[in-house]
């Protein structure tokens, strides 16, 4: 696979160099001339006017030779229960199975979890369990043995997987022992209707562009999701799975990371990622100080307190407030952005919200983009009117 | 105790915006920079060796001019650099750039703990450092928060997870990832500013690492970038207006409306 600049078509207007997301292409003496780093993501090509860029593709292989079948999302418990995660996942997995036509399974490890059994009636078709009491806690080698064995076993044609502290950690691992692609935090999951393979959307650079990824040639195609990016779907009642268990028979009982403590976060009154309502602070605050305003509203409407990532990497609150691409993805029923100008980093953590408010000083700040609400004014002034009003019709 | 950290020169994303006429990325003054979360592996790296000896060996792939960034890691105190560069790595997602860093570190051989960051600004995606853990066959540790102690073939550290933190124990060498909470990386020191201005740096290629070209590369490369795109948005939202006193009180009946009041 190449790129090369047929040079006598090549103008040198430059529109390829504008669109490389990458800056991997330069014009000198009046050519375009494309840099290492280029990555072959086609921008240039769709951009050039005299059809100067040529990439050459290798032809699509094996779509015929394809014996991989089944749609799998990771069933991630903790303390014996699964995950919310789980539920979203098995939704947009439902939808993805129905599309190519084949089977929606779970794979769940641990023991004794509740919830296991239920997994059919939010549209798996089949459950493969590995219930053992040397699962009941993540443990990082042999969570990834059982998921490669079962993997090379069944050959599913995905595999999905919540992007949760423990997801990220070891289905890594999986993937490189597979030698399969893996691409991570996607916000968007369809097929493309041609080829069948999986389209993974994801945001990059910081959320700056999207970027939709494919994987061609390898089984299974594996993407890990963050929590509340897609919904969950109504359970249908009765609705029932076959259910396989497995044993570990012969498996090592022992994983060389050992848990030796867990200590529970109780620093939040609310958390972020469990809030019906989030209350937000940003730059706009001006100083730590100022965060009491957000607190004050936070607390009248029993709402979650969360906050940018400029405010957070100031120090003026912890990291587990971070709403954005590197921190907290949220779906809350209503937040309220106060003075956060909404860079694409914090749009991505909480575009999802079902209601937006956005107070903010700029009328042109990009927050009144996702917002459903705008009011363009002092924060200052607007917040604790809004919190004033809120406890007066309480009294 | 020698350590080797990854590291990777990513753009100084916050700079990096969207023109919203011709939308395409702004990309005048964009300097390259050590990723930010790499910066906490690399200090945790010259805490431990200030703590138990050894050495820090700092491991990067990328183009030549990536050198730039272990200079800086020199000046807060790094020992030695290590550039892998090779036209053949270009388009490498992350399960081929594991493969080439997990070879090097092969060659590196005398290591007993590798740390990387959480994850890395451009990409976003953590899945290098578990890539390494598993093509070395050591055991990974994510987001460590405080390593408590090394000793007699043992690290015991702090990880965090959803739910809280956790007490781990891992047999050395293993590979980890830390995330923020772990320290406070240092300023450059005079002294070591003086290192980095005469240090020079091992470049290996694809053939000093015995690289199979089909796995590296785009040809390496399981993924595949079919197409990018800017985020686009229509403003829809309906914007309240007058002076502060009605636009709260218009917000008020919204919030009612809604029955989160």
């Amino acid at each position: 696979m190449s790129i090369r600049v047929i040079v006598e078509n090549c103008t040198g207007c430059g529109s390829c160099e504008a669109v490389c997301p990458f800056g991997a292409i330069e014009i000198v003496d009046n050519v375009a001339q494309i840099k290492d780093n280029c990555n072959l993501c086609g921008a240039c090509q769709d951009a050039c006017e005299f059809e100067a860029i040529v990439i050459e593709r290798p032809v699509e292989e094996n779509a015929e030779e394809d014996d991989s079948s089944g749609v799998w999302v990771f069933a991630e418990q903790f303390n014996g229960k699964i995950k919310d995660v789980v539920y979203e996942l098995l939704n947009k997995g439902r939808e993805l199975a129905d599309s190519v036509n084949t089977e929606l399974c779970a794979v769940c490890l641990g023991h004794n979890v509740e919830g296991v059994e239920q997994l059919g009636e939010h549209g798996a078709d089949r459950i493969y369990y590995f219930d053992d009491p040397s699962l009941a806690q993540f443990q990082d080698d042999i969570y990834t043995q059982c998921m490669v064995d079962l993997i090379r076993e069944r050959k599913p044609k995905m595999l999905i997987t919540g992007a949760t502290a423990l997801g990220r950690a070891f289905i890594p691992r999986v993937a490189a022992i597979i030698e399969t692609g893996l691409t991570a935090d996607c916000t968007g999951l369809d097929i493309d209707p041609e080829t069948g393979f999986l389209l993974q959307t994801r945001p990059t650079f910081g959320g700056n562009i999207m970027a939709t990824i494919v994987c061609r040639t390898r089984r299974p195609q594996m993407s890990t999701v963050r929590p509340h990016v897609f919904k969950k779907g109504m359970p249908q009642a009765g609705r029932e799975a076959e259910i396989i268990k497995i044993n570990l028979n012969g498996q090592p009982s022992d994983s060389r990371v050992k848990l030796l403590e867990f200590i529970e976060d109780v620093t939040e009154r609310i958390k972020v990622e469990d809030a019906d309502i989030i209350v937000s602070g940003g730059r706009g605050l001006g100083k730590p100080e100022s965060f009491k305003v957000v607190e004050e509203l936070a607390e009248v409407m029993g709402a979650a307190v969360g906050a940018s990532r400029a405010v957070v990497d100031e120090g003026w609150i912890p990291y587990s407030h971070q709403v954005g691409q590197t921190g907290k993805t949220v779906c809350p029923k209503l937040y309220v952005a106060c003075g956060i100008s909404g860079a694409v980093q914090h749009l991505a953590g909480m575009q999802t919200s079902d209601t937006i408010i956005a107070i903010n000083e700029d009328p042109n700040a990009p927050i009144f983009d996702v917002a459903t609400y705008g009011i363009v004014g002092d924060l200052f002034e607007i917040v604790p009117l809004l919190t004033a009003k809120i406890k007066e019709s309480r009294s | 105790m020698n350590v080797v950290v990854c590291i990777k020169q990513v753009p100084g994303t916050t700079e990096v915006k969207i023109n919203n006429e011709t939308n395409t990325l702004v990309r005048e003054g964009v300097e390259s920079i050590i990723n930010p979360f790499d910066t906490y592996a690399v200090e945790e790296g010259v805490r431990l060796k200030e703590r138990f000896g050894g050495k820090v060996t700092i491991l990067t792939m990328g183009p030549p001019q990536a050198d730039v960034a272990l200079k800086d890691c020199i000046e807060v105190g790094a020992d030695e650099g290590i550039l892998v560069s090779d036209r053949a790595f270009a388009g490498s997602d992350t399960l081929a750039t594991s493969y080439v860093l997990s070879k090097a570190i092969e060659k590196i051989g005398d290591y007993d703990l590798v740390i990387s960051g959480k994850q890395t600004m451009d990409g976003d995606t953590g899945q290098v450092g578990p890539g390494i853990a598993q093509r070395l066959g050591i055991p990974f540790v994510a987001y460590v928060s405080r390593v408590d102690d090394i000793s007699d073939g043992k690290m015991k550290a702090e990880r965090m997870v959803d739910e809280g933190h956790e007490i781990v124990e891992a047999p050395v060498p293993c590979v980890m990832s830390v995330s923020k909470e772990i320290n406070v990386p240092r300023l450059p020191s005079l002294r070591g500013k003086m290192k980095a201005k005469s240090a020079q740096f091992t470049v290996w290629s694809a053939a000093d690492l015995g690289i199979e070209e089909n796995k590296v590369g785009v040809a390496g490369s399981p993924t595949f970038v079919m197409q990018i795109f800017s985020p686009k948005r229509e403003r829809q939202s309906e914007m309240l207006e007058g002076d502060s006193a009605k636009q709260v009180s218009a917000l008020y009946d919204k919030l009612s409306e809604m029955k989160v009041i």
